[in-house]
Order: structure tokens, then sequence, then C-alpha cells
């Protein structure tokens, strides 16, 4: 029951992050957008047996983090609560693919091994730099980006919506929760018949509530399009931002620099 | 000509299910009058504030803002005239921050952004909410919220405020606040509410249905003293005109009554 309700609050607190101030704070929302995009490009286009390889963009991710303040711990515990879908894809890789990949000597790993590991760390990558971006950004802003970047109209404004609502609805949800479990006694009455009818029950109730938002909409002039107040310019250290993160992540993509430095090393020694 | 008359005739109504909701309702509001339109639950309030703004269109009869009817084409300037305050300010406050929510009404009337930043702030420091203004709206008390819902309607600057409930869900001393902000407003006000000592406050004039009908019309403090009048219409004296439990005799039976029941 407090489950529901703490993990709104906590939805809560990405917002909050995101209203801090610091230099990637004040980066373009466009040109973050852009480069997350990019980098996710980047990391989903590794070969997927080449998990090494992925090692050194981890430096995105973690220098947005670093310089915009958003503590490791929050976005480590989103990435351990959306991790069993991915685990759940990734888990069979070991058990179909048994060619040996990687010969360590005494022992050899399986192809399925390493792809798992690339899929995990795919993962990693990608949703904790998708995380870190509405944290210094704002969810608002992305979607004003978007909207500015081309993206439809009634793509943005969804999201947009979406967003602003799930509150709404948590807290709608979290009462009718509240009430059945304040009048069910032991397991009496928390069975799944009461179940499937508050769904219908907190579904009737959306759809009256977006009767009423979309009434208040048209009450204050809305045409299908909502218009962004305050449009950001794109300056000069936006571009180098832009420029020189993707840069970066191009010269990982086109050069194996683990490979680079294992082989230095193994020169050295 | 003015922009602040609304003159409601014989307007009728029925919900698609065949629920009657207005059957041959009439009146005419000034410029700068304040009206309550008072009634029991599923009288008719809201059907008939919904046809104000011309969110439902008149089965029967008609409804004129102004000069004009409402029709397709003067709906966006009727809109623009009428602002309307829902009860629920979280059905009104629909963007994730306060800021962008009172700028959306005049951002859509296509004014310049140095006019809609001028007028966003100056309706948010009206209602006293300008230190609000980049906190996002879910996180808002409910006086604050209602605070806010007013002054989105305020930044179109309108002719005639609508209201619906807007003492609801507030505290005492947040629904004292609001009563004397209204009170300021020198726009004509329809406010539709239970809240019968509001009405007191704030309303010269008071607007009865029932079932779908005017049973009454007329100032205010008759129609608030009229106790068969209001019996008959679901509603009840306003608190402060009912004799003192304490000191008068005149309701004490009553109380008695209820004690030893």
């Amino acid at each position: 029951m407090g489950s529901i309700e703490s993990l709104f609050f906590d939805i809560g607190h990405l917002d909050a992050l995101s209203s801090k101030d610091s230099p990637i704070h004040r980066v373009d929302p466009r040109i973050k957008v852009l480069t997350t995009i990019y980098f996710i490009a980047v990391v989903i286009s590794f070969n997927k047996y080449d998990p090494a390889g992925l090692a050194p963009l981890v430096v995105y991710p973690l220098a947005i983090m670093t310089i915009g303040n958003i503590p490791f711990s929050y976005i480590m515990k989103k990435l351990l609560i959306a991790s069993p879908f991915v685990l759940s894809v990734a888990l069979f890789n070991p058990i179909l693919d048994r060619s040996p990949a990687l010969d360590l000597g005494l022992f050899s790993v399986s192809g399925g091994f390493v792809s798992f590991a690339s899929i995990v760390a795919k993962f990693v990558l990608t949703a904790s730099a998708g995380l870190a971006l509405i944290a210094c950004t704002g969810f608002d802003s992305i979607c004003s980006a978007l909207s500015r970047m081309g993206v439809p109209g009634a793509f943005t404004i969804q999201l947009l919506f979406l967003y602003r609502y799930i509150f709404v609805l948590g807290e709608e949800a979290a009462r009718m929760v509240r009430a059945r479990a304040l009048r069910s006694f032991g397991n009496k009455g928390l069975g799944m018949g009461v179940y499937s009818s508050m769904i219908g029950q907190l579904l009737l109730r959306t759809m009256d509530r977006a009767q009423r938002i979309h009434l208040a909409m048209l009450c204050r002039g809305f045409d299908g399009e909502i218009h962004h107040v305050a449009p950001s310019k794109i300056c000069l250290s936006d571009v180098l931002f832009l420029a020189g993160w993707s840069g970066l992540f191009t010269l990982l993509r086109l050069y194996n620099f683990p490979a680079w430095l294992g082989a230095e090393l193994g020169r050295l020694i | 000509m003015s922009h602040h008359i609304v003159e409601v005739k014989e307007l009728k109504f029925s919900y698609p299910d065949g629920t009657p909701a207005l059957n041959g309702v009439n009146f005419r509001i000034t410029h700068g009058e304040s009206v309550a339109l008072v009634g029991a639950n599923g009288a008719g309030k809201s059907t008939l504030l919904l046809h104000l703004n011309g969110y439902l269109t008149p089965q029967a009869g008609s409804v004129r803002i102004g000069d004009m009817p409402i029709t397709k084409k003067t709906l966006k300037h009727v809109r623009q005239t009428v602002g309307m305050v829902f009860q629920d300010p979280d059905d009104q406050l629909f963007l994730p921050r306060v800021y962008d929510d009172v700028a959306f009404g005049p951002t859509n009337l296509g004014l310049p952004p140095d006019e809609v930043k001028q007028r966003t702030l100056s309706a948010l420091a009206l209602v006293g909410a300008a230190h609000l203004k980049d906190r996002p709206s879910y996180k808002l008390s409910a006086g604050e919220k209602r605070a806010v819902s007013i002054a989105t309607v305020l930044s179109m600057s309108p002719s005639i405020l609508v209201m619906d409930e807007p003492t609801s869900n507030l505290d005492p001393k947040a629904r004292r606040q609001l009563i004397h902000l209204l009170s300021e407003f020198d726009h004509t006000k329809i406010i539709a509410t239970h809240d019968m000592d509001m009405v007191l406050d704030l309303c010269s004039r008071a607007i009865v249905l029932r079932d779908g009908e005017v049973v009454a019309d007329g100032i205010a403090q008759d129609i608030l003293n009229n106790r068969d009048l209001l019996d008959a219409s679901g509603l009840e004296k306003p608190l402060r005109l009912q004799g003192c439990p304490i000191c008068s005799v005149a309701s004490l039976p009553n109380k008695l009554n209820v004690v030893q029941s």
C-alpha cells in the first residue's frame, strides 16, 4: 500500500533534481536530447560480442551525474527497478549460445555469456544516460525541446500530460487502495474480483477527468498546440558540448580503446 | 456595448442518457453584479455553468454573452470574456509548472511574449502567488492551487468570472483570504456554491435553482432569510443568520432534539 505512494514521491524527487542549477542544467535541452540520442545510438551499435569496447563510454553518464550533482545511488536504484526486464531478455543467451568466444587459458567463456554481459552493459549505459538527462533537464523542458525539434505535437503533449497526471492518477489509486485495505479484514475483500472492478473504476474516473481537463484547456483557448513560453537560445558553449561529446563517442566507436590500452600495457610489461 | 452582460433565455438541456438537467432557465446578469447560483446537488448548477462558456450548446433557448450569442465563430471571444474556474484545481492546472499554466491562456490568445510575461506575473501577484511561479503545480497546497487556478483565468483579463465551488476543500483561513480576494475584483461574478456564508459576504444577488428551473432570483439577503424557500430547495440559512445555539432560545429545541435522539 505504502509502496505506491513512495513510488510517486520518488518521481517527484527526479523533478526536484531538475530544478537545481549546474553547468549541465544550463545546457540547452535540445542539445542534451541530441547528445543523449547520439550516445544511445553509439552504444546500441556495438557488436554483441564486444562488451569491453563499451566500457569507456561510461564516462558520459558519469560526467553528467557528477557535474549535474545527481546522486549516483538514486540512479542506481532506478536501474535496479528496471533490471528484471532486461535480465529476462538476456537470460537465455548463455543457454542458447554455447560456442566458446573467449579463451582465458584454463577455461573458456561461451559466446552466450559475452553477449549477456554486453546486453547488461548496454542497458546500464543507455538507461543511466536517459535518467541523468531527465534529472538535469526536467521532463517539461525535454518535451518542449522535442516539439521544437519537430516531433509531432500529439506525441509531446501526450508525454507532458502523462507526466503531469501520473501523480494525480497515483494519488487516486493510492486512495482507493487505502479505502479497500481499511475495510477488508484479513484476506477478505482483497481478491481478484474487487481488484478488477477497482481498475475499471479508475479507468472511468480517468476518462471523466480527461474530459474536465480538456474543457479547462478549451476555456483558455487551446487550439491543439502548446505554445512554450520563453524559448531558450542555443549558444556557442552548447554547440561545443554537442560537438565534444559526439566526437568522443565517434572516436570510442571507431577505435577499440580498451584493446589498444591492453596491447600498450602488454608491450610495456 | 458591454461585454459584461450574461443573458440566458428559456435554456433547456438534457444529457444524452435522457436525464433532464435544465428546464427553461431565464436570467439576465448585468455589468459588475456579483451573483450566487445556489441549489441542491443535481439542481443543474454545473450544467448551467458549462453553457456559459459554450462547452455545452443549448438544446433550446439561448445564451448571450455581451452583445453576441454563443456560436462557433464567437466561441474564442466568449471564452476570453468568460473566465471559468473549475472546482478541482487539478483539472485546471494541467501543465507541470505554475508559470506555464498561468501563461497558457495569454499565449493561446496570440499575445506577444512580453505582454504574456507581464500578464502572467501580474495575475500571480494579484492572487498573492508570485512566489510560486517556478513550483510544480502538483506540489502546492489546496489553497495555493486555488489561488493559482484563479490566476490562470485572470491572466486572460476576462470581464466575467465564473466559479464552481471556489471555497470547497479550503481551510478556514484560506477560505477567508479567497473571499477577501474575490471581493476586491470588479468583474461580473457568477459563483455556484453551497457555501451560504460566502454568498452573504460576496453576492448582492442570488439565483436559486431547483430541478433545472429558477425558483427564486433576487436580493441575496432576502433569499438567504427565506427559510421556507431554502428548505424546499435543499438549502439552509447561512450559519450567521441562524440563531446562536448558546444565547438564543429559538434554535435550542432543534439542538436538544438532536442531542436526545
